[in-house]
């Protein structure tokens, strides 16, 4: 399973993507795979995380997603509670919203405009 | 062109069939993703940034006009609308999804493609010059050797599980448009001092983190005898090749650590082991059988001149120009060949749309006798237009946006998908390509600079061929951040070379800055005609590292 994690980082998501149609989505506090990376859960070290991560590689979770790693994200507290989760890596933050070249295509093509 | 017979069909729809029993399985959980990934790779199926991502085989470059309207449909029926033609003549689809790539597979399988061995530890898309059949001095059509390579190569139950990817590019012309001494095995169409067709050998080039210049290590081999040097080669390489690092796995690894005399050594003992057991003898017949398909298309007896040809160039700057930068002189008395730019200005490289391709499907039919040629350097071409037809050629290529007048020059750029959409890249590389062109954009200047390769690579795989750039651009992860390291002097052809690098890198907002210095110290020191390159051997990197650090 592949760690994209920040060296050092504090707080993690977990995502991973849809067995069926490779769709990016993230661990939910409620236990279930959601589109919106805004709906992560955001766990606090890494015995939050270890505990999380137990629960999403189980079969219950683990069976329609694909390619599930955790990533570091940004202390929440320093966010909109709307859109609290924010990946410290560029590479979580093209794969959460699409295509830097192309606006149109993946979910910041779905994202209510500004 | 190749046409498939009754056992291909049968192979690329049991092929199909057996692909969509394995979706239902893994979708069922019968399948686990270590056991189904070895099988969706083999088929073409990766797993991408956003997405799933679809790589179709286009052998040896090659589509007609009913497959590229397949390839526009797929695009349209199943994706977002484009695709995008990669460095090894194949197209690629980034937002497939799992459960109807089996409907995919089968709608290529009704226009005979496939995605078969485009992806996984086996032997990959043979490529070849994107001009072959057409170019003047061609020794012979390359294609056809790679059409038998292709039959030998595919299912081949000996090189199925190879320790890594292996890649093999012919060409049949002095000048290597399909970078041969870069690839895993690179073969050159020959003539012997009597002027019997023979095939140079060349093993172990490639790009990616250690870069190798193939070496020559069989020369002048009889046809007959091909396949049975190929299987020598493939064999030493299964026996000998690592398997425990898939870092150094490559064949390229195993020539430079046994050396370039053992390994020619190798081959030659299971070559003649090969010759001795007879099987591999390519029949006469069977080359002949193959031959046929790449017959000249029925040409026109056409005088070279053409009156309304050149009235169109006199009288249209914009269409001169065209002429001037993306045709090339056909072998046939009257044609031209047409190379077709994916490389608008601050476009993506290399993509294109339903549309567009929809659209090039019908020029091809009703003026390129029904090809379409895909070039290593994410272009297409149309080999066959007659030069009578080429203004209206012109005209709906513009109505299509693909007429950007740049083959060769500073736009016509090479980049990867990059971070944008890959799941190994460091770094982006479409809006790197995309800033160079804006800022190259006037014809005026990109004249003036002439021929010149630059080549993007989002990570040290070198999907964009950057080593062999002219100027070379590297995406590295400096501390989380985007930074580009540059490297001069990179060539791909038959002068091959592998670029150094320049010194630090740069950051995404500098890059295009050092881009632009090094265009101006080459101008400021060429002498005459040169080009970039020329310039850069005679000169050396120093004048170049001095104005870009101090």
């Amino acid at each position: 399973m592949a760690q994209h994690a920040t060296k050092g980082a504090r707080f993690h998501a977990i995502t991973a993507n849809r067995l069926d149609n490779g769709e990016v989505v993230y661990f939910h506090a409620q236990k279930n795979w959601q589109s919106d990376i805004a709906r992560a859960a955001v766990l606090d070290g890494a015995d939050a995380l270890d505990a999380l991560m137990i629960e999403a590689l189980s079969s219950r979770f683990s069976q329609t997603v694909v390619d599930l790693y955790a990533f570091a994200v940004d202390d929440p507290a320093n966010h909109d509670a709307n859109a609290p989760v924010h990946p410290l890596s560029v590479r979580e933050i093209i794969r959460a919203a699409g295509p830097t070249i192309r606006l149109d295509l993946g979910k910041q093509a779905d994202a209510p405009r500004a | 062109m190749y046409r498939y017979d009754e056992f291909d069909h049968q192979m690329v729809q049991a092929r199909v069939d057996q692909f969509r029993e394995q979706v239902e399985r893994r979708l069922s959980g019968a399948l686990t993703e270590d056991a189904f990934k070895p099988l969706r790779l083999m088929n073409g199926v990766y797993l991408q940034l956003h997405a799933y991502m679809l790589r179709i085989a286009i052998p040896y470059g090659t589509v007609s006009s009913r497959q590229m309207r397949k390839l526009a449909h797929i695009a349209r029926e199943y994706d977002r609308g484009y695709g995008h033609f990669t460095t090894r003549q194949n197209i690629q689809f980034n937002w497939p999804e799992l459960v109807r790539i089996p409907d995919i597979l089968q709608e290529l399988a009704d226009v005979e493609m496939h995605a078969i061995q485009t992806s996984g530890n086996c032997i990959r898309n043979v490529t070849a010059d994107q001009y072959a059949g057409a170019i003047v001095d061609e020794i012979e059509d390359p294609r056809i050797l790679s059409e038998i390579i292709r039959q030998w190569s595919t299912f081949h139950p000996e090189f199925s599980f190879l320790p890594r990817k292996f890649k093999i590019a012919v060409s049949a012309h002095e000048q290597d448009r399909a970078a041969i001494r870069f690839h895993d095995i690179g073969i050159s169409i020959e003539r012997d001092p009597a002027g019997a067709i023979g095939y140079t050998v060349y093993v172990g080039g490639g790009l990616g983190r250690t870069p190798f210049i193939g070496k020559c290590i069989g020369t002048l081999i009889a046809p007959r005898d091909i396949l049975a040097y190929l299987e020598a080669v493939m064999r030493v390489y299964n026996r000998f090749g690592r398997r425990d690092n898939s870092y150094k796995a490559r064949i390229k690894i195993l020539v430079h650590e046994i050396g370039e005399e053992a390994m020619r050594q190798e081959v030659e003992a299971e070559f003649a082991k090969n010759k001795s057991r007879g099987h591999l003898a390519l029949p006469e017949a069977e080359q002949a059988r193959i031959t046929a398909y790449f017959a000249d298309p029925e040409f026109e007896d056409l005088a070279e001149d053409c009156a309304t040809f050149d009235d169109a160039r006199r009288d249209n700057a914009d269409f001169d120009h065209w002429v001037r930068q993306n045709t090339v002189p056909h072998k046939q008395s009257g044609y031209v060949i047409v190379n077709v730019s994916l490389k608008p200005i601050g476009g993506v490289p290399g993509d294109a749309t339903d549309v567009q391709m929809d659209g090039l499907a019908d020029i091809a039919e009703a003026y390129a006798l029904d090809e379409i040629r895909v070039t290593h350097e994410q272009n297409l071409v149309l080999p066959h237009v007659r030069k009578q037809d080429l203004y209206t050629v012109y005209q709906k290529l513009c109505d299509l946006d693909l007429a950007t007048s740049n083959l060769g020059l500073i736009t016509d750029q090479i980049a990867c998908p990059g971070l944008d959409y890959c799941n190994l890249a460091n770094a982006r590389s479409i809006p790197i390509a995309q800033q160079v062109s804006e800022r190259f954009a006037s014809r005026e200047r990109q004249d003036a600079i002439g021929k010149l390769s630059i080549k993007i690579s989002g990570c040290i795989n070198a999907c964009g061929h950057h080593h062999i750039g002219n100027i070379g651009i590297l995406g590295v992860d400096k501390k989380g951040t985007e930074n580009y390291q540059l490297t001069l002097g990179g060539r791909p052809d038959e002068q091959a070379a592998i670029g150094e690098i320049t010194g630090p890198a740069f950051t995404e907002d500098t890059v295009v800055d050092a881009i632009e210095t090094i265009v101006d110290t080459y101008l400021d020191l060429k002498i005459d005609q040169e080009n970039f390159i020329d310039t850069y051997r005679r000169v050396g990197m120093a004048p170049f590292k001095e104005r870009l650090y101090g």
